[in-house]
């Protein structure tokens, strides 16, 4: 038996080819085209957008496509395309409260100014298989109509409200006009403010993510939480192109926010009043956004003078450790070669078993290798 | 220093001469600017998503395409070898984004991207070497805050380094660490050499070529400026040593030289044959013939399929 420990570029042509026929699968099924993915595949997509941190449905599309459905690749694909993309700058910030509603829900009211909205969801849906589907289902029953048109005005947010009777902190970005950072321009350093926090959580591993945010709510780092509000839909996003100086609007985009509201017993400065977590997603993921508040919210301890004792709270932790393109590509590093460095390590090993087995204190010297 | 203009024919359409756009090249050659005015000391960058995976080596690759000219020549090695499928793939991706030449020979290259070795070939002035480093922080695996370390660097407070070293030494009698061997860079940074072996360590002291080191995940880079002082850590009654092999190369027949283990058989045969495949070859061509040459698998005597 020999154990080849050197590849050349045919293998790798090679490989490549054979990942190319496994891709397309079975040539008797048809193949999925772009508009399938983006139409059937909706959440999927949103949440290749999100973490790819490129709102394009189509890209997002080809990049599930291309990458067999693994997400992570597709995020790969996504963002190894967007850094290549020029910046012209950055949008004016998004009016949510003129969000065109798809859905909108709040936990800590019955009713409230805009309605609650169920919309397109999961919830109340019993998650039994649907084998009508399987036998390639039939048309769904047309949509029901709403009864009450939209406001125009838009719906104001329920944090909004809570700021009305300044029962909740003022947003911080509303105090604050200082320039938003850009986590993809300059590195991430520590600490972080809450601008680069939010991005990174926003571009982060939903499932890292998530956990996080479950274990704020097992103790690790409690912050009770409410969801004030979590909504979905369509916001505009405007640019001011420096030569004509007013805002012009690009487009729209599906967002979902999500405004956790939670406790805070106040200070010898500040009365007690509800703090603020938040969470931004392209498309559709409320789990998304609703953990990326819990977390948003834990990550505040230092600045609202709260110990420091949970990983969620540990921003150096958490950041580092939420983008999931670093965390596979060093993970999957561990398949490249090392036998250069294990040849030492194995040197080293075969020396000091060999100390043990006589049974020696005395060290031996490098020179006997 | 080593940018040279770049040319505007880039092979691949729609991308900029050796991927990165412009802003971004110029972006990374300030910290690595910067990377050599201080030596060791590690320069935080914007370090940009390539479409290769983190810890694959997109911090090296960033510096290259940032430091690369038209006229440049590059070689890649991975393990000490260019046919390593990282090292065949990292020049692939450089011969089709910059169209530039590439080689295999250490003397002909005038950039060297590596990971895990430094060539046996003497390096000289004007050539850069470029590492691939996975974790910049010498200090991480004792304090793995960032914000700690920083402030161990800026401090030059490396008491922990120094305990480490001497709990080994109290613990084995000697150093038990083998690669990624800490340095001390200019007598004031200490410095992560990357995990190349500690035998690649002496080559680094007052070496006539530039070394640029660039961490891609961890957004890094940092430098030592050719003619650098580079000290391996170590105490007076217990010096540093490399790692010497009982036997020379079985197909050149070098010593003193780095070698890798091949297993034969399953029956406990092995061979210990030059971890450098250039270096290796060019002896051979020179007709110098190690003991088992005649029955080495071809994969290793036949040298690399690259043209």
């Amino acid at each position: 038996m020999y154990v080849a420990v050197k590849g050349g570029e045919a293998a790798i042509d090679n490989a490549h080819r054979l990942l190319a026929h496994a891709r397309r699968g079975d040539p008797s099924v048809p193949e999925l085209s772009i508009a399938q993915i983006a139409e059937q595949l909706a959440l999927l997509v949103d949440r290749v957008m999100t973490e790819g941190s490129l709102y394009d449905r189509q890209l997002a599309a080809l990049a599930l496509k291309q990458a067999r459905g693994d997400l992570i690749e597709a995020v790969f694909l996504v963002r190894a395309f967007r850094t290549t993309l020029p910046r012209f700058g950055y949008s004016e910030p998004v009016g949510t409260a003129r969000m065109e509603i798809r859905r909108r829900i709040s936990a800590t009211y019955k009713d409230l100014p805009g309605g609650q909205v169920l919309g397109p969801t999961f919830d109340y849906t019993h998650r039994l298989l649907d084998f009508v589907l399987a036998a390639n289902g039939e048309e769904p029953v047309p949509p029901a109509e709403a009864d009450v048109p939209q406001d125009e005005g838009g719906t104001p947010r329920v944090t909004d409200l809570l700021d009305a009777e300044g029962l909740i902190e003022a947003s911080s970005a509303a105090l604050d006009g200082s320039p938003v950072g850009d986590i993809t321009r300059e590195p991430l350093s520590f600490p972080a403010e809450r601008d680069l926090r939010l991005q990174a959580l926003a571009r982060g591993d939903e499932g890292f993510v998530l956990a996080l945010g479950y274990s704020t709510q097992r103790g690790y780092g409690r912050t009770h939480p409410f969801v004030g509000e979590v909504r979905v839909g369509e916001v505009e996003v405007e640019f001011t192109p420096e030569e004509l100086g007013f805002a012009v609007p690009l487009g729209r985009i599906t967002v979902t926010e999500c405004q956790m509201v939670s406790q805070f017993k106040g200070s010898a400065a500040v009365p007690p009043q509800f703090t603020r977590g938040y969470g931004l997603v392209f498309g559709q993921s409320e789990r998304k956004a609703m953990a990326m508040s819990l977390v948003d919210r834990s990550l505040r301890a230092r600045e609202l003078g709260e110990d420091v004792v949970a990983p969620a709270q540990d921003e150096e932790f958490v950041l580092s450790h939420a983008d999931n393109l670093q965390a596979t590509g060093f993970v999957e590093h561990l398949k490249l070669p090392h036998y250069v460095d294990f040849q030492a390590e194995l040197d080293l090993v075969r020396r000091m078993r060999a100390e043990h087995e006589r049974g020696q204190a005395i060290p031996l010297s490098e020179a006997a290798e | 220093m080593m940018t040279r203009a770049s040319t505007d024919a880039a092979p691949e359409a729609g991308y900029n001469f050796a991927y990165l756009d412009e802003q971004t090249k110029r972006m990374i050659r300030r910290a690595i600017l910067k990377a050599i005015a201080i030596p060791g000391y590690q320069v935080p960058f914007a370090s940009r998503e390539m479409p290769m995976p983190y810890g694959w080596g997109t911090g090296g690759v960033q510096v290259t395409a940032s430091i690369l000219g038209g006229d440049d020549i590059l070689k890649v090695i991975d393990q000490g070898s260019d046919d390593t499928t990282n090292a065949v793939s990292i020049r692939k991706f450089f011969e089709r984004t910059a169209g530039i030449r590439t080689t295999t020979h250490t003397r002909e290259a005038t950039v060297i991207q590596t990971r895990h070795r430094i060539p046996e070939e003497t390096l000289q002035e004007g050539q850069v070497i470029v590492y691939q480093v996975p974790i910049p922080e010498p200090l991480r695996f004792l304090e793995p805050r960032e914000t700690e370390t920083r402030k161990l660097h800026a401090l030059a407070e490396y008491g922990l380094m120094h305990v480490k070293l001497y709990e080994d030494i109290a613990r084995h009698g000697h150093i038990a660490t083998t690669y990624a061997y800490p340095v001390e860079v200019a007598g004031r940074y200490i410095m992560d050499p990357s995990p190349t072996p500690k035998f690649d360590n002496p080559k680094m002291h007052r070496m006539a070529a530039l070394q640029l080191f660039g961490a891609g995940r961890e957004k890094r880079i940092y430098a030592v400026p050719p003619y650098t002082e580079v000290r391996s850590l170590d105490f007076e009654d217990h010096p540093f040593h490399i790692q010497t092999f009982k036997d020379p190369c079985a197909i050149c027949a070098a010593t003193g030289v780095y070698l890798d283990e091949v297993i034969m058989d399953d029956r406990g045969g092995r061979m210990f044959v030059c971890s450098d495949s250039d270096f290796c070859e060019e002896r051979r061509a020179c007709g110098h013939r190690g003991s088992m040459l005649a029955e080495a698998p071809a994969a290793l005597t036949g040298g690399n399929t690259h043209a």
